[in-house]
């Protein structure tokens, strides 16, 4: 059954639909609402949610958590996940399944999201939900997809899906069942001779074929490269006969899809790719959109981050402009004036006629 | 060298393995003291029957290769993070006996805020420290424990309260914490000493089991390594120099906090009980 719910709510309730019995947050401004719906709601269905002295120790807390097998996850806005990027590798190293919101302000997180701000050699599947019903089902699908692959997923939301209300069904959603985790974390093993390590460092017990650390990070990518080959997940529209193309992901995503089905009412030959898993990035829908069209436009409420995986995907078929731009609120959490379907239409069009882009508004109300 | 009286019998326990120890093999080097903090709190845990309950968390320095010699579930943490893994663990695992291993650069240095919170909060898991006062696995660089006057490689002088700042008496700044309930600082540098850190462990363990709040219990450890010092000399260094600031004895029990002159009587009302007890010919590790 549909209800009217905050997203921050909504994502709440979705975690705990799917099993979610741990969460370890610090407040901070998009993030708080959620964190809030945390603190409320897992104690009244046998779980715990930590109020962290600091995101190091969320990450921290929420990495015990998953060791001993249970459903964890953390989250901040992207300024507080740039304190937890070293737990994030050694996590994704560990092999843990970690489920991670980041509440961005805007856009700017592509690269920290995507990229593995911490150190090694990792990556980890981050989820693009365009809107709260996307968020609810992305939630689910992140546990799920994290204890499948046994690695972090992130959701990348906002400002708008923290804030916004919908009407949302938070039903638990059917999945596949997940392997068994037999590594987790018990007690009930010590002493047998058959205790238990979880590691990133590639190291077993004593005694115990160990596969080694060049072994261990070999097969972490390994797995990385099936999730590359099997998990890609992409939107397109209206690309048959585009001669532009737009790609952009999340709330500004839905944006331009609403644009771009608008200017195909009018005739204009337009389409549209919005990426949903940002990593693994559909390289291969972009490559086969920009075979066909004239251009290429990416539009990102920020510098422009993603254009980058655009263009290794576009791979010189098509010219790659950037359409998008940093755009603000006053305290600079929320959401500018360019995400406005008229800003947006203009820019597009521009980039369709081979016009210069109009100059990107400015926020009128300064902090 | 320290030579036994000659009226004692000497008697081989070194060799005997702990229940919870998968092979006599370590990585330390000559005269480190971690491997007898090791073998503290692994008899203590089989001893109070609590094996099939624990989990060990470890931090990262030289004590990190137990992760693999103990038998004993274990989750390897950050350098520092130890205290909110083992949280994270503890939560999830409320009859769990939750413990963290860490040195004085990981716990001390990096991860001081963790502890300080970790017992702040009254969680009840039982954090230990391995003090040596130096960063042994990079080869004997200054902590945040090292005491006034040591020589490491990060302070070839010896550490200048001027230049270096102070050392952090962890022990005592977590003591005057109310979450924690009981604090201890013990040591491994004589049979004596490892006999009551040993029973440290127990009493921490215990009131960990009966879901008494947060326990610490740090030990003293040699590390001749580290300290640019021939091996045979460890615990006498030790002792003249950690040993004097860093005072050993139980610092709080039952929520009380002791003083250090209190603990400084015990100290030495103790050594003279161990040595009448070698002089009769052995120690009790049970009492």
């Amino acid at each position: 059954m549909k209800q009217l719910m905050e997203g921050s709510e909504a994502m709440a309730e979705a975690a705990i639909a799917a099993g979610c019995r741990f969460f370890a947050g610090y407040p901070m401004t998009p993030f708080t609402e959620l964190h809030e719906h945390f603190a409320r709601l897992l104690p009244e269905s046998g779980g715990v949610c930590i109020n962290a002295e600091s995101e190091l120790e969320a990450v921290g807390m929420s990495w015990g958590a998953l060791a001993t097998g249970a459903r964890a996850a953390t989250g901040s806005t992207g300024q507080g996940l740039s304190l937890m990027q070293e737990s994030f590798s050694e996590i994704t190293l560990a092999e843990l399944p970690l489920v991670i919101f980041n509440m961005a302000r805007g856009q700017q997180d592509y690269f920290q999201s995507t990229r593995g701000g911490g150190h090694g050699d990792y990556r980890h599947i981050v989820l693009a939900p365009m809107d709260i019903g996307e968020a609810v089902e992305h939630t689910q699908l992140a546990f799920h997809l994290a204890d499948t692959w046994r690695t972090p997923v992130l959701i990348y939301g906002d400002y708008l899906l923290a804030h916004v209300q919908e009407a949302v069904d938070v039903t638990p959603i059917a999945f596949p069942p997940v392997p068994a985790k037999e590594w987790a974390v018990d007690g009930s093993l010590t002493g047998t001779g058959r205790s238990r390590i979880v590691s990133p460092l590639g190291f077993d017990k004593h005694g115990r074929p160990s596969e080694g650390i060049e072994n261990h990070l070999r097969a972490i990518i390994a797995n990385q490269e099936r999730i590359a080959a099997e998990e890609v997940r992409v939107e397109t529209g209206y690309l048959d006969d585009a001669e532009t193309v737009i790609v952009a992901f999340g709330p500004p995503g839905k944006f331009v899809r609403y644009v771009v089905a608008a200017l195909r009412a009018e005739g204009q030959k337009i389409g549209y790719v919005r990426p949903i898993t940002l990593w693994p990035f559909p390289y291969d829908a972009v490559a086969d959109a920009a075979e066909r069209a004239d251009r290429v436009g990416v539009f990102e409420m920020c510098a422009g981050q993603m254009i980058d995986d655009v263009r290794l995907g576009v791979l010189g078929r098509a010219p790659v402009t950037f359409i998008g731009g940093i755009s603000t609120d006053g305290s600079g959490f929320g959401v500018g004036p360019l995400l406005d379907v008229e800003h947006i239409r203009a820019r597009i069009l521009a980039l369709h006629r081979g016009e210069p882009l109009p100059p990107l508004p400015h926020n009128q109300r300064q902090f | 060298m320290v030579q036994p009286p000659a009226n004692v019998e000497l008697r081989q326990v070194g060799h005997k393995l702990p229940e919870l120890l998968l092979t006599q093999e370590h990585h330390m080097c000559p005269g480190c003291g971690e491997p007898l903090a090791l073998r503290g709190y692994l008899e203590a845990i089989s001893e109070l029957g609590l094996a099939s309950r624990a989990i060990a968390v470890a931090g990262i320095g030289c004590y990190t290769s137990f992760s693999m010699t103990m038998d004993i579930d274990l989750v390897q943490a950050l350098h520092g993070r130890a205290p909110s893994v083992a949280t994270g663990v503890k939560r999830m695992r409320p009859d769990s006996i939750v413990f963290t291993i860490q040195g004085d650069g990981d716990m001390v240095n990096e991860g001081l805020q963790e502890v300080l919170h970790t017992a702040a909060r009254g969680e009840n898991v039982t954090c230990i420290l391995l003090n040596n006062g130096v960063f042994g696995e990079t080869g004997g660089h200054m902590t945040s424990t090292t005491v006034l006057g040591q020589r490491t490689k990060s302070s070839l002088d010896g550490r200048d309260a001027e230049y270096h700042g102070y050392p952090i008496l962890i022990g005592d700044l977590i003591a005057q914490l109310q979450g924690a309930v009981y604090v201890a600082r013990g040591s491994v540098h004589n049979a004596g000493a490892v006999a009551r850190t040993k029973r440290m462990f127990k009493r921490a363990f215990e009131i960990q089991d009966r879901g008494g709040g947060f326990t610490f219990v740090e030990v003293l450890t040699m590390c001749p390594t580290g300290w640019f010092i021939p091996t045979l000399d460890g615990p006498e260094y030790m002792t003249e120099t950690l040993g004097e600031v860093h005072i050993m004895g139980e610092l709080k029990v039952d929520g009380v906090v002791r003083s250090t002159e209190e603990l400084r009587a015990e100290n030495l009302r103790k050594s003279a009980e161990v040595e009448q007890a070698l002089a009769r010919g052995g120690i009790d590790d049970h009492g």
